[in-house]
């Protein structure tokens, strides 16, 4: 486990959740299971809440000031970065009042790029790091990746957890790495991607998602998009509920990312939903919630049009980049 | 803020007409009672006007069973019975979102529940019970099982069109004929049924739809030609029915009010037991007969418990029945009401502590908020008393043995629920209550293939299975 120096401070109570390894696991093991039935029932059953007129434009304004505009293909070019970071600045030219999106989501070494580009303008740059998506390096390689991230000007980081470690138990590893990474990432945001696909059951995602909250991650972020199934609803129930959980017991605000799936406004706005009922009104914002996607963002822009103009358009009408 | 805008499912929807009549021999009839005056409880305003039955029109619609009971359908095949039944089935899916509005509009349930419950439920009664029509003989009721003759059939005003369902669907399949009378305050959806039964072409007489106050249903029950009484309500009723019929020789099944426990142990997953109590308390503005009324919960995890709880009721929107996101729509009637404002506050007068959801409600209309009893003890009258109203009652325990003692504490035993994620205290807790349903990490979940009914003062008799054949067949 890690030296204390590096430990968050937590209250009395979870403190002790994390004195040790041993402490560790009786605390993860110690939370309230998660009937499967249940939540899914719970997450359909909230999926049927209609939103119509001004909350739908509503709902479609505050998602696009969710969303972290995300290309993360071995194909990145600067290019490509540049035209993605015009989208963000401006995502529908026609109708300059579109909110900006939250972030930028780009490989270390597409960093420096989307800097140059989004300099002076509110939009964060997110950068996967760790070894990302597999998380399977030394921990030595996931720190010098992190801080190449930062130092070359990202301010948020999206990490991946070692899902053998979970898996097989070693949970004080996990807790240490995320530990140290958050103590590389200095001033920027940590978000700690579970990768709950591969977690498999929502009793593991609540633990994995208690450890990423335990060891200091401002957000914990779903999925990296390379694993089938990525974000779900339930899953998201689930986060939104340890969030909740923990602002109940410590006081503080962390915030959830789903990523990876959300491809239409119909789903983002069943999320948005999710997030007003499950976690609360506060966390309907883009420090507390974001969207980790690349096409929702068109579909988000061609249903606001249809909203201002009372008919559809099309796919021509918003911009490909 | 984000406030969600108004949804509300359009009331032309439900083709409301400004007169319904009674369905008698396969005719729409006037009765020769006084008409009544069916209520939108959710607005107050009144939604049309129903003819009501006189004894005489009793007397013509038992007449009319007996006649089709002799004639036709005692002795068609069950293959043939069958088609009828599925045929109302289809016709109900066909009409399900005008059922859906109709149901809403004169019961005041949230539309969520009448299109994704209420109506998809009852159509199910049917599919399955169709598919029993021509099986019988391998139900496990002997060889040749025969139906009983003519079904007088009364049935309340919380699950109007289901219940109807949930009724006349076994007993055509066993070869019965069928006199039934629904809830003076929500008659539409039977009487609409009686249209689709029409629709179908079911032989005349074989469903008689009667309409009226608890005189008629008196009638009915009372009627010596009717073969076997079936009837679903207060406890009260189904006592005055069973004296009645004591030494008749005619069958009788009763389903009543029940007090159902929900326990909560101290392993139970915390958020789905939430939602499996708001499930069970607030579904259908608590007017369920198997409501999950008392909560036991662990002290070890009462505190945390209630917290969630209390904020999760916090997001219960309650309002238009027709609006697509309204979670608690409206009190059935202002004499319902009213008897859940009396027990509310002897709940306050004995010194239960009281938590109300802050939501708004509407200004017009019957309508209660959510509330929570905590420091509630076993002999307060809200945690004796059915309120069938969206009132909780909140005990704890501190063993599993003090659980179920307290969970049976009751006359009633219709339901109860258990949480935990530990297997073998669900099937040791199960065992141990005294209730016809139990669910286990989950409540308030209807399939036709279970049978439901209850013990004690909760009634006899099963509906649903295999078992529910049993009450419309002579073993």
């Amino acid at each position: 486990m890690a030296a204390p120096s590096t430990t968050p401070s937590l209250p009395p109570a979870l403190a002790d959740a994390v004195r040790d390894d041993a402490s560790l696991r009786r605390f993860l093991h110690g939370l309230p299971g998660v009937d499967q039935v249940g939540v899914e029932q719970r997450a359909a059953g909230l999926g049927t809440r209609s939103i119509k007129k001004a909350s739908k434009l509503w709902a479609i304004d505050t998602a696009i000031g969710m969303v972290d505009l995300t290309t993360l293909e071995g194909a990145d070019t600067p290019g490509k970065v540049r035209s993605l970071a015009a989208k963000a600045r401006r995502p529908d030219p026609d109708n300059p009042d579109v909110p900006k999106v939250a972030a930028v989501c780009v490989y270390p070494d597409m960093v420096e790029t989307a800097v140059q580009e989004l300099r002076g303008t509110g939009i964060d740059i997110a950068s996967v790091a760790t070894a990302f998506p597999s998380g399977r390096s030394s921990l030595k390689v996931k720190l010098e990746d992190t801080a190449y991230a930062v130092d070359a000007g990202a301010t948020e980081i999206d990490m991946v957890i070692d899902r053998g470690a979970f898996l097989s138990g070693r949970y004080g590893q996990v807790f240490d790495e995320i530990v140290q990474v958050k103590h590389a990432c200095g001033d920027a945001y940590l978000k700690v991607i579970l990768e709950t696909g591969e977690l498999a059951t929502y009793d593991n995602v609540r633990r994995a998602s208690w450890l990423g909250l335990l060891a200091g991650g401002d957000f914990i972020k779903t999925s990296t998009g390379k694993v089938s199934p990525a974000a779900t609803l339930p899953v998201t129930h689930v986060m939104l509920q340890a969030v909740r959980d923990w602002h109940t017991q410590t006081g503080e605000l962390r915030g959830v990312k789903p990523a990876g799936g959300i491809r239409t406004t119909k789903d983002a706005i069943k999320y948005l939903v999710a997030v007003h009922e499950v976690a609360g009104p506060e966390w309907l914002t883009p420090t507390l919630f974001r969207f980790g996607a690349s096409t929702l963002l068109n579909d988000l822009l061609m249903q606001r049009r249809t909203q201002l103009a009372g008919h559809y358009s099309g796919p021509d009408y918003v911009t490909v980049d | 803020m984000w406030e969600y805008a108004p949804a509300p499912e359009s009331r032309d929807i439900a083709n409301l007409k400004p007169n319904y009549r009674m369905f008698i021999d396969g005719q729409f009839v006037e009765g020769a009672g006084e008409p009544l005056k069916t209520v939108n409880p959710g607005t107050e305003e009144v939604l049309a006007e129903v003819s009501t039955a006189a004894p005489a029109d009793v007397d013509k619609a038992v007449k009319a069973a007996r006649r089709a009971y002799d004639r036709v359908w005692g002795k068609m095949p069950g293959s043939e019975r069958a088609k009828y039944i599925f045929r109302i089935a289809r016709l109900i899916q066909e009409r399900s979102r005008e059922l859906a509005v109709l149901e809403s509009l004169d019961n005041g349930k949230p539309i969520k529940e009448s299109r994704d419950v209420d109506v998809p439920t009852a159509a199910a009664h049917f599919f399955y019970h169709a598919g029993w029509a021509d099986k019988l003989a391998y139900a496990g009721h002997g060889p040749d099982p025969r139906p009983l003759g003519v079904a007088g059939q009364v049935i309340p005003w919380n699950f109007p069109l289901m219940m109807a369902a949930w009724k006349i669907a076994p007993a055509l399949a066993t070869g019965n004929t069928v006199v039934i009378k629904p809830a003076e305050t929500t008659p539409l959806s039977a009487l609409v049924l009686a249209e689709i039964i029409q629709q179908a072409d079911l032989p005349p007489g074989v469903v008689n739809i009667l309409a009226g106050a608890g005189d008629v249903g008196a009638a009915v029950v009372s009627h010596p030609d009717v073969d076997k009484v079936a009837f679903t309500g207060s406890t009260e009723v189904g006592k005055i029915i069973q004296r009645q019929l004591a030494g008749t020789g005619r069958r009788l099944s009763l389903e009543l009010g029940g007090k159902a426990a929900n326990i909560v142990f101290d392993d139970a997953p915390l958020d789905q037991a939430v939602e499996g109590i708001v499930n069970g308390i607030f579904f259908n503005q608590g007017h369920v007969c198997c409501a999950g009324s008392r909560l036991l919960v662990q002290e070890s995890v009462a505190d945390e418990l209630l917290e969630k709880l209390r904020v999760r009721v916090s997001t219960l929107r309650v309002g238009d029945p027709l609006d697509k996101n309204t979670d608690v729509g409206a009190i059935n009637s202002r004499e319902q009401l009213t008897k859940i404002q009396q027990l509310v506050e002897t709940g306050d007068a004995e010194g239960a502590q009281r938590w109300t959801s802050a939501c708004p409600l509407p200004d017009k209309g019957f309508y209660f908020a959510p509330t929570v009893f905590s420091n509630v003890s076993q002999a307060m009258r809200i945690a004796r008393e059915e309120i069938f109203g969206p009132v909780l009652s909140v005990l704890t325990f501190r063993t599993p043995d003090e659980a179920v003692a307290k969970a049976n504490n009751t006359p009633y035993g219709l339901s109860a629920g258990i949480w935990t994620e530990k297997g073998s205290r669900i099937l040791w807790a199960a065992q141990k209550m005294r209730a016809g349903v139990v669910w286990a990490n989950t409540f308030n979940r209807f399939d036709p293939t279970a049978p439901f009914g209850g013990y004690q003062e909760s009634g006899f008799g099963r509906e649903g299975g295999r078992t529910g054949l049993e009450a419309y067949l002579d073993v």
